[in-house]
């Protein structure tokens, strides 16, 4: 078991230090003159080469990169060019916010589609064929789309919820439940569709297997075979869709929190891609690539949890 | 997601590749194909003929207009620059097709390339790719195109070529699965012996297999795609100088106090196409799954065509002295039975039928014949387990006085493994390969026996010692896959008479089981059936194992038994001519099983018993 965790930490650490170079490459060579963005067309061509200077980019390419990595072990990621904020503060202020929207949405994603997925497998009928509709109609709207939806709907005209804004959730529980409903049932949806499909079709492989009737024929209810034997078969299958879903989730967030005015890594990218901050966008990808990092390392956790055959290999 | 529900679709496909011509043709006959389609050409006409249409400028602006309501000049308002909203909206459908066009191009030929060459000549490239694609996996494309944007600036068309790249393992995963699923079949290798060239066998064999699939790919993609560009130009990274669906979602978002229905023609627009391509791609699959579901329902047609075969009379043997030796009370007794499945249409298809038979206490009737004779139905439908959709469609099965075919499924509970077990006749597929072999045996005798944890387990270890297993804690702390299969079918009788039934039902226990352990494991059949003096009954399709088990043996054919009566008369004087086929193909070239195991139980030392082995099984043996 340790073993496996030590090697999905290397793969991962791995998967990071390409990601962040491949990155670096890309933004640093792709971004042109930087200095000169920065300061505008106006600058003399003097005060742009003291900026280029003073940023370091007048260094060889590689020397660059190994200064940022360098900084970037220690945790520093050098600082916003336009607030001078350091990246490492600007991100982690935010991450809070992003995590629990995404969080929250996958926790409802992986309930809600659990329940509909055994059910449409398991009643089968009337259920599935209406499951099965609303996942295709889910899949396919875009999630922007269901989040102004939602706001038009149950903020704007029922009042229900306040169509944008954030309460952190150390301050207010329920403030804060207030302010995510929309945003995390937006985010969900898509998710929802895709995992439920996904659910029900291995459920519907799972109760077709024989250890099934087995287990049947000795005395067991179908529902205890569903939701012990079944359900833990099926999980695998699930948890991969799931652990690509919640990849989506993180970038269908930058779009969410656009739409309900939420101050969290979404807004951050908004703003410094508009304003071509390359050090802060190089640090919302490695966030990006940390996170999704993480979860799947705890979804492969989980899938060794339910499959002793991957335990082993 | 997409990517698995693809890969599904794939298989099926690859099941048959000659019927393309035709899935056309069905697409157009599917009702929800065909809206999709109608609903899509519509979008793409209103995009070609779009100058027709209207006869504003979708980029004029006009400070007379700004946010005018619907009317005569604008059709659909204006927006906040007084730009006409449906002229925007018709050239918008021009930009954001295209746009998303061009990474479904990009990401096709990426993939579709990428895939066959590591798929069919592997390598190096094979295991680089795979890693291209789970780096490109691991970022969410928005934020990767973001950070490009943040140095490349807003351009719907770069955007949309490094989404394409983005996406370009939707289509590598499909054709690399199809390549290497192919590339072992033996028809490629047929082609490449008669000297066929990589192109042709990629172009003739792979593409054709491949082509549906991409297809249904390819219109995810395409909806995907249009999402993301409306997302990003919703955020106001877009090219605000040509009209977009997303761009007037950006202008819509912005006056949404004002003048909401700016939101919703774009919004309108967006999710109709994202939901056509979705339900196009969903109709595909539909037929391509149907199509690939025919050939089983052809078959099924075949099975209940077998069983409507004309009545005919069941050959029935007077019992002989050792079969009235047998006094137990009745167990079971099955009457006129009849299973059927219910068919879409409505109709009922039928597997088995008029089938009678009895078991008394102590007593094992044999089920014989052929796969497909109805024996494990009439097996499941006593157990009433059989698969989706089948019932028990005529007469009764009185068990210990009561008719199961009628009791809820409530009362079923407390008779299974309690009353009636079961032993299967795959040992590896009948146990949850996520559970341990200790636990699967604890869990039903908690449920049914309501022993407590400690109880079950020593009980459950007794039984893997009775069984014959070696080091039963350590084959209880075990998970299956870790046992042979030997040992796997002895686990499975453990868990049959774990909660001491009274009749037990064996499905072919030994088929699927080496020559050497079938004997052992028929040994300890006996030897557990003789202890408890319990009712069996034994399905099986060889003669051999009827011999030596069995008191009395029905003989199954297309649904119906045939024949039936103690097992030494139908050895002498078989009556039926499928029984005297049946016999003759083991007497004359029956697989040689070795010798039983010397200690065979002496309760059991019936003239059956003692018979040798079972392919040697003569007359003589029986006398």
């Amino acid at each position: 078991m340790i073993k496996f965790i030590v090697r999905r930490l290397i793969s991962g650490a791995v998967l990071l230090f390409l990601i962040s170079t491949i990155s670096y490459v890309l933004l640093y060579l792709g971004g042109g003159d930087i200095a000169r963005r920065i300061l505008g067309q106006t600058a003399t061509a003097q005060t742009v080469a003291d900026k280029a200077h003073v940023l370091g980019l007048d260094r060889p390419l590689f020397v660059q990169y190994s200064d940022w990595l360098s900084h970037a072990l220690s945790g520093n990621l050098g600082e916003s060019w336009f607030t001078g904020q350091p990246v490492t503060i600007a991100i982690t202020s935010r991450v809070a916010v992003t995590l629990s929207l995404v969080l929250g949405a996958t926790l409802l994603t992986a309930v809600i589609s659990i329940a509909l997925g055994v059910w449409a497998a398991v009643r089968r009928g009337w259920v599935d064929r209406v499951v099965q509709f609303i996942s295709v109609l889910g899949f396919a709207v875009p999630g922007f789309l269901i989040a102004l939806g939602l706001v038009i709907v149950f903020a704007l005209n029922l009042r229900w919820f306040k169509p944008t804004g954030y309460v952190n959730l150390t301050d207010s529980f329920p403030g804060w439940l207030a302010t995510v409903t929309l945003p995390v049932i937006a985010l969900a949806v898509g998710g929802i569709a895709g995992v439920a499909q996904q659910v029900r079709g291995s459920v519907i492989d799972a109760l077709r297997q024989d250890y099934v009737r087995t287990l049947r024929s000795r005395g067991l209810s179908q529902n205890r075979v569903v939701f012990k034997h079944v359900l833990r078969n099926a999980g695998g299958p699930a948890l991969a869709v799931l652990s690509l879903q919640f990849v989506g989730l993180l970038g269908g967030a930058v779009i969410v929190e656009q739409i309900f005015a939420i101050p969290g890594l979404g807004q951050v990218a908004v703003t410094a891609t508009s304003q071509g901050d390359i050090p802060l966008v190089m640090g919302l990808v490695l966030a990006t690539a940390i996170i999704v990092v993480i979860v799947n390392l705890v979804i492969d956790l989980l899938q060794g949890w339910l499959n002793p055959k991957v335990r082993l290999s | 997601m997409i990517d698995s529900q693809a890969t599904e679709s794939l298989a099926e496909a690859s099941q048959r590749s000659a019927s393309h011509a035709s899935l056309s043709k069905r697409m157009l006959t599917n009702p929800t194909g065909l809206v999709a389609i109608v609903l899509l050409a519509l979008v793409v006409l209103s995009a070609v003929f779009a100058p027709l249409l209207t006869s504003h400028d979708p980029n004029t602006a006009s400070l007379h207009d700004v946010l005018d309501p619907i009317s005569g000049a604008h059709p659909l308002g204006a927006d906040s620059s007084g730009r006409d909203e449906l002229a925007r909206l018709l050239f918008g459908s021009r930009f954001s097709l295209a746009g998303a066009a061009l990474a479904l191009a990009i990401s096709a030929v990426i993939g579709v390339t990428g895939g066959l060459i590591a798929g069919y000549y592997g390598k190096w490239f094979d295991s680089l790719s795979q890693w291209l694609t789970g780096l490109l996996m691991a970022l969410p494309g928005i934020v990767v195109l973001l950070a490009a944007s943040s140095v490349l600036g807003p351009s719907m068309w770069m955007s949309m070529a490094i989404f394409g790249v983005i996406m370009s393992p939707a289509f590598f995963r499909l054709v690399y699965a199809s390549v290497t699923a192919v590339r072992s079949e033996l028809y490629v290798d047929a082609a490449r012996v008669s000297g066929l060239g990589d192109s042709r066998i990629i172009a003739r064999h792979i593409l054709t297999v491949v082509r549906a699939p991409a297809i249904i790919q390819g219109a995810m993609v395409m909806g995907i795609a249009i999402a993301i560009q409306a997302g990003l130009e919703f955020l106001g990274l877009g090219d605000m100088t040509i009209p977009t669906w997303g761009s007037m979602l950006n202008d819509g978002f912005v006056s949404m106090y004002r003048a909401p229905l700016l939101l919703l023609w774009p919004s309108a627009m967006i999710g109709i196409t994202c939901v056509c391509l979705t339900l196009f791609a969903n109709a595909m699959r539909d037929e391509l799954e149907r199509s690939s579901t025919k050939p089983s329902r052809r078959r099924r047609r075949a099975a209940s065509r077998a069983a409507a075969f004309e009545h005919e009379p069941v050959e029935r043997h007077d019992d002989d002295e050792r079969s009235r030796e047998i006094t137990g009370e009745e167990l079971l007794r099955v009457t006129d039975l009849a299973v059927g499945y219910d068919k879409p249409d409505g109709s009922v298809s039928t597997v088995v039928s008029d089938v009678s038979l009895t078991v008394q206490r102590g007593e094992v009737h044999g089920l014989v014949g052929e796969s497909g004779s109805g024996k494990t139905q009439t097996a499941w439908s006593i157990l009433r387990l059989l698969p989706d959709g089948g019932r028990v469609t005529n007469g009764s099965i009185v068990f210990e006085g009561e008719d199961l075919a009628g009791v809820s499924e409530k009362a079923m509970q407390r008779i299974r493994g309690k009353k009636i077990a079961y032993i299967p006749q795959e040992p590896m597929s009948n146990l949850d390969a996520s559970f341990t072999i200790g636990s699967q045996l604890v869990e039903p005798m908690r449920v049914s026996l309501g022993l407590s944890k400690k109880e079950a387990t020593e009980r459950a270890l007794a039984l893997l010692a009775r069984v014959g297993i070696p080091e039963p804690k350590r084959t209880f702390a075990a998970y299956p896959h870790e046992v042979s299969g030997g040992m796997a079918q002895r686990v499975l009788i453990a868990g049959a008479v774990s909660c001491d039934p009274d009749l037990l039902i064996a499905d072919e226990p030994t088929t699927a089981l080496d020559v050497t352990v079938q004997a052992e494991v028929l040994d300890l059949l006996r030897g557990l059936q003789a202890e408890m003096n319990m009712g069996m009954i034994l399905v099986t399709h060889n003669f051999g194992v009827v011999a030596d088990i069995c008191d009395r043996v029905s003989v199954m054919r297309n649904g119906r038994i045939v024949e039936t009566g103690p097992v030494r008369a139908i050895f002498r004087q078989p009556r039926h001519e499928y029984t005297k086929a049946l016999l003759g193909a083991i007497l004359d070239e029956g697989p040689a099983r070795g010798p039983l195991a010397s200690g065979v139980t002496s309760q059991t030392t019936d003239a059956a018993a003692a018979s040798p082995a079972a392919g040697n099984v003569s007359e003589g043996a029986l006398k």
